[in-house]
């Protein structure tokens, strides 16, 4: 699992590559429930299957009934019936009208109750651009992707820098589209912790399929700041890499060589990059720390500008911790001994050992 | 048997110099004015369209049989997606079934000879080739990637040829404009005295009442296209936020034309169902005033819920509230005709031809297509669904099980006519049945994937929707070969086929008192008038292999039990 909670959990020889979530099965037609929506969805989506397979069997039923019983063969003529009856075709007319009115009615309540915020939630600043996630957390954070509080209500005040984006959360059977040039609001309630999926919906250009990302539920509040917030200075640098990656990086950059906005980061240690100019370059310190600070400076080939500039935004510790732990997806690349050390020690002595600690901003 | 020697004339073979003989030569048919050379040219222009987009369609479905890249990059996904829904849309469904059906049948059910404004006809057909030529050549070259949707701001700032494509379809919206204005013109004015509008066939009141869309409606996809166009060129803020306009607009105005525009596609094909069922149940339609005013409600309906579309876009919450309680008011004219036509069934005389079999399949489809339809205008359920392949698959199951359904057994039904040749019956039910079962695999799966999550317009997805994606898939194959199979059947039947008289099926409508293919001028003598589900008037003529009207049978006739009433 990506979430904190499995990284806490794991034991020193555990596997340090993220898992995408696994998807759980609610029922049938539905996946795993985590919001207080299930139920004005769910239930009312039951009520009208039921209703319509209803009807459906009695629509197919007599079709198939009539197509036996006065199916043309020799012998069988037509017999004499009405060819209209007012009376029923009223009351075929009128009757269903009623089932169609407590649908309305029912799933007019279930969407106030989705649109409508009470007044306690939390607030989350949601910005979309193609074609990744970032949210803004009251107490200043920022991440990649999204980490909530069981039980705890949120708002979404989204904006998008582009174009037309939309935040669908399937478990949370919530959806809002997010539109340039204005805010548009969402909420929910997660009931269940966990790690679910968070798609945009809106088709925005190539990249639509890829502009997903996760959201983690967490039980508590801490556990929350935990994973969006930082320094964790007991922890080795690869581990702190790791929760840096998926808060910041993980929209756009896969940890294996897939690609998704970005290149994907696994194995490209000491690799030889072609770049948009037809240039090449090693991918070494220096290279990673340009590619973070100033990433217009040397574009890979295939792919736009459209890393922003983490310039100001992670000071050199944390720059540090990306590099051990982008260096350990390379399986063959050298992992300097200092870096399974707490964080606070290690960044010093492998500073010393090969003479290449960045220049200090 | 004993057939008047007027009626030979009337229902017999036809004559050398049928419409399809009595001029030769390319130019013949290009510059003809007959609407049934006109409807045969536009035949052939939508199942060109309609076999393109299908080799999209199976593309992108090759392409999602499993979750990564197999052989489209994403870019080229985008594009595929666009192609396919934007000549299936704009060249082949909205022109299916009335410009190419309608042109050939209207004017003959009407027992007119032509439709009003015959040089209006064939100019619709070039603005048809035109625009077609236009969308295809602009998507082909420069690619398009906005969707058939053109929704802003990304369709102002692709670098893709949205100017191109948008004049292609302003210029098919014209098309559908010229000849929805020809029926409304013909149905209105050259109607026999003796057709009061209770006596036209369903056929036409469907259309009519689909003409009436395509006026009203179309004018405004024309000036959505032509803003576009200017925003992109001028940037005249009005749709693109980064000039203070509103893309919100943009969808308002382009669902006003769009959701109309989906009961320009239906609406036909119900008329068609409507006519099918009964003349293969051999009895007259049942609740005849309330199909054709559920067509007129349904034209009218349908221009009052365009905001359907809209549930998450961010438009005020009572808006929402108010389109989708109009949005189930449509339910009940729908409902109301798939009840007829079953009641039509009740006591019939029953053939299970091919085209019956499309109209039962008709039936099966659209039943799920309406029903599902009850999910999405449900407003908490829809904020789940929206933008889903819950969503994808409702409209397949309207759109392709609906009118592509009804369009196949609309052909079946009409081809006699149309080419006096008989198609192999045997073939054509195993051509609906491989339609049928195939597209089944193909759209249900997608219901369950939709409601399980997975949005719509993704190149790549995630695994656990593999394995519905797979099973669509196949299903595509299936009938993508079904629908070569219907086709190959009618077109073996033009040369092959066995040649028939003017009524195989004992239909009542006007058009089948002409011979088989008609004539130039549709009826060589003076129509006999008859309601269009009177199936008690005709009767069958050994000698001729034909049904003719009972009043051309001479009395003494022994098959002919003299005392059955004939009900008008
Ligand atoms: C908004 C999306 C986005 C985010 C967020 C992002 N990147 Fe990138 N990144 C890209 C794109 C696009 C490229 C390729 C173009 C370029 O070289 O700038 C790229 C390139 C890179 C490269 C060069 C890869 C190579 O194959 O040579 C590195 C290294 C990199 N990013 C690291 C990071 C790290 C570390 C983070 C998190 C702190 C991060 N990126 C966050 C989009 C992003
Ligand atoms: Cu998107
Ligand atoms: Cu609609």
């Amino acid at each position: 699992m990506l979430n904190l909670i499995g990284l806490l959990a794991q034991t020193e020889s555990e596997s340090l590559v993220p898992e995408a979530p696994a998807y759980r099965e609610g029922s049938y037609w539905f996946p795993e429930a985590a919001s207080t929506f299930a139920k004005d969805v769910d239930p009312l989506f039951m009520l009208i299957f039921w209703v319509s397979l209803v009807f459906f069997a009695g629509i197919v039923g007599f079709m198939i009934y009539f197509v036996i019983k006065y199916r043309d063969r020799p012998g069988h003529k037509v017999e004499k019936s009405a060819s209209h009856n007012t009376a029923l075709e009223i009351a075929w007319s009128v009757l269903p009208g009623f089932l169609l009115i407590w649908f309305f009615v029912d799933g007019a309540t279930g969407f106030f109750n989705m649109r409508v915020t009470p007044g306690n939630a939390e607030q989350i600043q949601v910005i979309a651009r193609q074609f990744n996630w970032e949210f803004h957390y009251p107490n200043g954070d920022a991440t990649t992707e999204l980490h909530l509080v069981r039980n705890r209500p949120v708002e979404f005040v989204m904006e998008s820098r582009d174009v037309l984006h939309s935040f669908f959360v399937p478990a949370f059977r919530q959806k809002q589209d997010v539109v340039p040039g204005r805010y548009t609001y969402t909420w929910v309630k997660p009931t269940k912790e966990g790690v679910f999926r968070l798609y945009c919906t809106e088709y925005c250009g190539d990249s639509h399929s890829l502009m997903k990302t996760n959201v983690t539920v967490h039980n508590t509040q801490e556990e929350r700041d935990q994973a969006t917030f930082y320094p964790w200075e007991d922890e080795t640098p690869i581990k702190n890499g790791q929760r840096l990656f998926n808060m910041k990086c993980s929209g756009c950059h896969n940890n294996t060589d897939v690609k998704k906005t970005g290149p994907g980061l696994g194995g490209i240690w000491g690799k030889t990059e072609t770049l948009a100019d037809g240039s090449t370059v090693e991918v070494n310190d220096n290279y990673f720390r340009e590619s973070i600070l100033n990433p217009g400076a040397k574009l890979v080939a295939g792919y736009a500008n459209q890393m922003p500039s983490f310039q100001g935004k992670l000071n050199d510790d944390q720059i540090f911790w990306l590099r051990a732990y982008i260096k350990s997806l390379t399986p063959d690349a050298k992992i300097e001994d200092e870096l399974n050390l707490p964080a606070s020690e290690a960044r010093e002595k492998v500073g010393e050992a090969d003479g290449e600690k960045p220049a200090a901003e | 048997m004993s057939a008047t020697p007027q009626a030979q004339k009337l229902f017999g073979h036809a004559e050398e110099n049928n419409y399809l003989k009595c001029s030769s030569g390319i130019k013949s048919w290009l510059f003809t004015l007959d609407h049934k050379r006109i409807g045969i040219m536009y035949l052939i222009g939508v199942t060109v369209a309609l076999f393109l987009a299908g080799i999209f369609a199976l593309i992108l479905r090759s392409e999602l049989f499993t979750g990564d890249e197999n052989f489209l990059t994403e870019a080229q996904y985008n594009q595929m997606f666009t192609l396919h829904g934007a000549i299936m849309v704009f060249a082949f469904i909205i022109p299916s079934i009335p410009a190419a059906l309608g042109n050939f049948v209207l004017p003959m059910m009407l027992g007119a000879k032509d439709v009003a404004f015959p040089r209006l006809n064939l100019a619709s057909f070039y603005l048809w080739m035109f625009g077609t030529a236009f969308l295809l050549t602009a998507m082909l070259t420069n690619g398009l990637d906005t969707g058939w949707t053109f929704y802003t701001p990304y369709s102002i700032t692709t670098t893709t040829a949205v100017i191109y494509a948008t004049m292609g379809a302003f210029i098919l919206g014209f098309s559908s404009i010229f000849t929805g204005l020809n029926f409304l013109v013909t149905v209105n004015t050259m109607r026999p005295k003796s057709m009061g509008w209770f006596k036209l066939p369903l056929f036409i009141w469907s259309l009519y009442a689909t003409s009436i869309i395509q006026i009203l409606a179309t004018p405004v996809l024309g000036i959505t296209l032509l803003l576009l166009i200017a925003e992109r060129v001028m940037h005249i803020g009005i749709f693109d936020p980064a000039y203070g306009g509103d893309p919100v607009l943009f969808q308002h105005f382009f669902w006003f034309y769009s959701h109309p525009a989906v009961y320009i596609m239906i609406l036909p094909a119900m008329g068609v169902i409507s006519e099918l069922i009964s003349v293969y149940s051999h009895k007259k339609i049942f609740g005849y005033s309330f199909i054709a005013f559920s067509s007129v409600a349904i034209a009218l309906l349908g221009f009052l819920v365009w905001g359907h579309h809209m549930f998450t876009s961010g438009q005020s919450q009572l808006v929402t509230l108010v389109f989708s309680a109009i949005t189930f008011s449509v339910a009940i004219p729908s409902a109301v005709k798939v009840f007829n036509w079953l009641a039509t069934l009740y006591k019939g005389s029953i053939k299970l031809v091919t085209p019956m079999c499309y109209a039962l399949s008709f039936i099966f489809l659209f039943g799920i297509g309406g029903l599902t339809g009850l999910f999405l205008g449900t407003l908490s359920t829809d904020i789940h669904l929206h933008d889903t392949y819950f969503v994808v698959a409702h409209f397949h199951f309207v759109m392709v099980g609906g009118t592509l359904t009804a369009l196949l057994g609309g052909l079946y039904h009409w081809w006699p006519k149309m080419f006096g040749r008989m198609y192999n019956d045997f073939l054509g039910r195993v051509g609906c049945f491989l339609v049928f079962v195939g597209f089944n695999l193909t759209f249900f799966p997608q219901f369950v994937m939709g409601s399980r999550g997975m949005p719509r317009r993704y190149a790549r997805y995630d695994p656990e929707f593999e394995i519905f994606h797979q099973a669509s898939t196949i299903g595509a194959f299936i009938l993508g070969i079904g629908i070569l199979l219907a086709f190959g059947v009618l077109v073996h039947a033009v040369f092959f086929g066995r040649k028939i008289g003017g009524n195989p099926f004992g239909a009542a409508s006007l058009e089948w008192q002409s011979s088989s293919p008609p004539s130039f001028h549709n009826f060589d003598h003076k129509i006999h008038m008859n309601a269009p589900y009177d199936f008690g008037a005709m009767v069958y003529d050994e000698e001729m292999d034909t049904y003719i009207q009972r009043d051309f049978v001479t009395p003494e006739s022994p098959e002919v039990p003299a005392a059955e009433p004939t009900k008008a």
